[in-house]
């Protein structure tokens, strides 16, 4: 039976291979003919939209991992606005309303409220967190 | 808030404040579901415990004081919520100590929490 998932990140994607797993974790689901509406980014995991991060060439680009299931599968990728702020990660609205020259979320991402966790909560079989360490 | 089966969801909060970012975090998810007029449950767990201590000033750190957002859950109907009873004893918390909305919970009541919540969020 197709299950509508529902992923929370909080781990920053700098920290460990938590992130990477989600993003695997989510495409795994989706390959498997289950849905995957919505992720939400909190806390430390609102710097895995951070645009202007620098992966190594070695490593795999959580960015773009993740940006790959938004424009496969169209999952919504949102990051908890009052998180993304304060880590610097500014859509256009937000770079203007504080005086920053340029917007830094990677395309894909958009910025939202926490009400979009509640809402996709709601709707989902099944919510997944994956956390932070420790 | 209620504890029959499938009643929402259960906010897990594992970390002290300050510290860490992620206690704030989990209380704010807390208080937006609740917001939301949906049915949250949340459970202080292990070291999450410390969030509870009384006259916490963090003004020197320059963060938010998390009890006093704690204090303020009942305006958001989040009157009640559980809190790991060997953790509480552990860290020498005594029932003064904890706000009147704590109900001290022992593992086996934990379990039940676990085993009765749609979703579970772990922070």
């Amino acid at each position: 039976m197709p299950l509508n998932y529902c992923l929370l990140v909080l781990a920053a994607p700098v920290s460990g291979h938590t992130s990477l797993t989600a993003a695997r974790f989510g495409a795994a689901l989706l390959a498997r003919g289950h849905t995957l509406e919505r992720v939400f980014f909190l806390d430390n995991g609102a710097s895995n939209g951070l645009a202007s991060a620098v992966t190594p060439q070695d490593e795999r680009s959580p960015q773009q991992a993740w940006s790959e299931l938004a424009n496969t599968h169209g999952t919504e990728l949102v990051l908890c606005v009052s998180s993304a702020v304060k880590r610097g990660l500014l859509d256009a609205a937000e770079a203007q309303r504080h005086g920053f020259p340029a917007a830094t979320v990677y395309p894909g991402f958009t910025l939202g409220g926490l009400g979009l966790l509640v809402e996709a909560m709601q709707s989902a079989d099944r919510v997944i967190t994956f956390g932070a360490a420790g | 808030m209620s504890t029959t089966a499938d009643s929402g969801v259960l906010v897990v909060t594992r970390h002290p404040q300050p510290g860490r970012s992620l206690a704030r975090a989990a209380l704010d998810t807390a208080l937006a579901t609740a917001a939301f007029d949906q049915p949250v449950t949340l459970l202080f767990l292990g070291a999450g415990v410390l969030q509870l201590l009384p006259q916490q000033d963090s003004a020197g750190v320059g963060v938010r004081n998390l009890r006093k957002v704690i204090d303020s859950m009942p305006l958001y109907d989040l009157e009640h919520y559980y809190v790991d009873a060997e953790a509480a004893e552990h860290f020498g918390l005594t029932a003064e100590d904890l706000p009147s909305g704590a109900m001290l919970v022992d593992r086996d009541a934990q379990r039940s929490l676990f085993d009765n919540h749609q979703h579970i969020l772990g922070f």
